[in-house]
């Protein structure tokens, strides 16, 4: 009875990541398939591997998406370090719950209405549609996200820390490098990290910003995907599955040195899911 | 002295607060009161209580409600059920994995599994039941959704579990709970915050989702996000797109807000 019911929730979970990976795998598969389609299976080619590689359009794109993603991330980062010492610095409840919903309005917002209106902001403010947007509102988003992965390691700080080390005769420069800072690299590195991945992924928001000309891999993945069925699509997405997973598993190993609670990886992305 | 010191170096993010979280809002409003030829007016409120759009919000939110109510019966047992193996951090982390692919491939996968020669309709070939029409239909866009949002259901439900002390089922089951009483009144109350962020995290994006309705749905679907973004990059009538999302932004609101209230009612119960 007992192995019979174990069987059956296997079965439910097998099933459930059978679905989750199949459309991946899928990918990859036709992306070796000569006869130029995703269904029947023709023949084995690496020539739309070929194409991605050659083709120095993507390869330009490919470029900004990582040097938006860098950059922003990093600019994200900085400022969200700002913002943490911010909430943590203020006493009054009301103004601290206050704070927070504000950092957190970009979380929540639907990715339209935040494309949307910072296409009027850049409009407004006379910013030219394709680098600049492009990476403001990258950074925009960023921050609140970074903000949520760097509080908690601040909250966590003993506040009599601090305090010795100005009993001790240290200027607010060295208690915020050498004591605040160091306490909260971790959350300072998730941050990043999770702002690199936002940026990597974001269409919706990034689709409305960008002008002609100018574009990241998502919205090229878009406008090629809605001409149809292209392999080379199946071939690039196979190489940025490939270097995804090296991403995670480095972050993974890496998160797994620096703090023995593997839980800190899954519980950030639970607080705020919201797929982008 | 003192204090002016300290507060100058948090300007940049009040800067940011004022400039990507007030202002962009302030201007959707603004926005939302001019017509396409500039002039101030209230037209397109009236507009927007036309049949037209109150239609596309009403399908809008029958496909969200359909789409979260889909994440959710799938997430919960898995959820369960992933936090009963043996290294669940691991398949936990092989959950989170998928959705660090970028949303749009994975949607475009779903243009060859579903089309016309696609394997679902070479399984339902074998099955006799013939070619459908898969791709381009609400059933598919209800499908992609629910598969790209899975993940973002089972995460807080996980947390929720896990969570979860089990001394209290036991207790249950001694005093001579069934197991579906134990669910019905002591798992599933317990985890109930972790259903409710869960459906948070789909049924907003799910309202204003605009790609996956363009490649997967053709024009079938239409949701308050297709609106906004034909709105204001294919039509260009700004003012009528800002209202459509000052719209979506009043639901999203009063989401947060009912979520919130009723967080804290729970609180008071204990």
């Amino acid at each position: 009875m007992r192995s019979n019911k174990n069987g059956i929730s296997n079965l439910y979970l097998v099933l459930v990541f059978a679905v989750l990976y199949a459309p991946i795998f899928y990918l990859m598969y036709y992306s070796f398939n000569s006869g130029g389609t995703m269904h029947g299976f023709e023949g084995f080619t690496l020539d739309y591997y070929r194409e991605v590689v050659q083709d120095t359009r993507l390869m330009i794109i490919m470029i900004n998406t990582l040097v938006i993603a860098l950059l922003s991330s990093a600019i994200a980062t900085l400022i969200a370090i700002i913002g943490a010492l911010a909430i943590q610095r203020i006493r009054s409840r009301r103004a601290k719950n206050t704070l927070l919903s504000l950092n957190n309005v970009l979380i929540v917002s639907p990715d339209v209405i935040i494309g949307a209106s910072f296409l009027i902001l850049f409009t407004i403010a006379g910013i030219k549609l394709g680098f600049v947007s492009v990476l403001l509102s990258h950074v925009a988003f960023s921050v609140p996200i970074a903000v949520l992965m760097i509080l908690p390691h601040l909250q966590d700080m003993s506040p009599t820390l601090t305090d010795a080390a100005r009993d001790l005769g240290a200027s607010r420069r060295d208690v915020l490098t050498k004591v605040i800072l160091p306490i909260i690299k971790p959350g300072i590195f998730s941050g990043f990290f999770m702002a690199l991945t936002y940026s990597l992924d974001d269409f919706a928001v990034t689709f409305f910003v960008t002008g002609n000309g100018y574009s990241t891999l998502s919205v090229e993945i878009y406008s090629r995907a809605r001409q149809g069925v292209s392999l080379s699509i199946n071939a690039l997405s196979t190489l940025i599955f490939l270097f995804t997973i090296l991403l995670v598993v480095g972050y993974y190993f890496l998160n797994r040195r620096k703090q023995r609670p593997a839980v800190h990886i899954a519980e950030p992305a639970a607080e705020v899911g919201v797929p982008r | 002295m003192k204090s002016k010191g300290r507060s100058y170096f948090l300007i940049p993010y009040y800067l940011w607060i004022a400039l990507f979280v007030i202002a962009p809002v302030l201007l959707v409003v603004y926005y939302s009161l001019f017509d396409l030829d500039g002039h101030l007016t209230l037209d397109n409120y009236v507009n927007f209580f036309t049949p037209v759009y109150m239609k596309m919000m009403l399908n809008s939110f029958w496909y969200a409600i359909l789409i979260t109510l889909f994440s959710l019966l799938v997430a919960y047992p898995a959820a369960y059920l992933l936090t009963r193996t043996k290294h669940k951090q691991l398949w936990l982390l092989l959950i989170i994995l998928p959705t660090w692919i970028n949303l749009l491939l994975k949607t475009y996968a779903f243009i060859g599994i579903f089309g016309t020669f696609g394997p679902v309709n070479n399984v339902f070939d074998l099955l006799g039941i013939g070619e459908q029409q898969i791709l381009f239909t609400g059933f598919s866009f209800v499908f992609v959704s629910v598969y790209i949002f899975i993940p973002f259901m089972i995460l807080p439900i996980f947390s929720a579990l896990d969570e979860l002390n089990l001394s209290l089922v036991d207790a249950a089951r001694d005093l001579g709970a069934s197991g579906w009483t134990t669910f019905r009144r002591v798992i599933f109350p317990l985890t109930i915050s972790g259903v409710r962020s869960g459906c948070m995290a789909v049924f907003i994006p799910a309202l204003s989702l605009f790609m996956i309705t363009r490649l997967i749905a053709g024009n079938r679907v239409i949701t308050l996000g297709t609106a906004i973004e034909q709105h204001f990059l294919v039509t260009q009538d700004w003012g009528m797109g800002s209202t459509v999302a000052v719209f979506l932004i009043v639901i999203m609101a009063l989401f947060m807000i009912l979520s919130g209230s009723s967080r804290k009612g729970v609180r008071h119960e204990k």
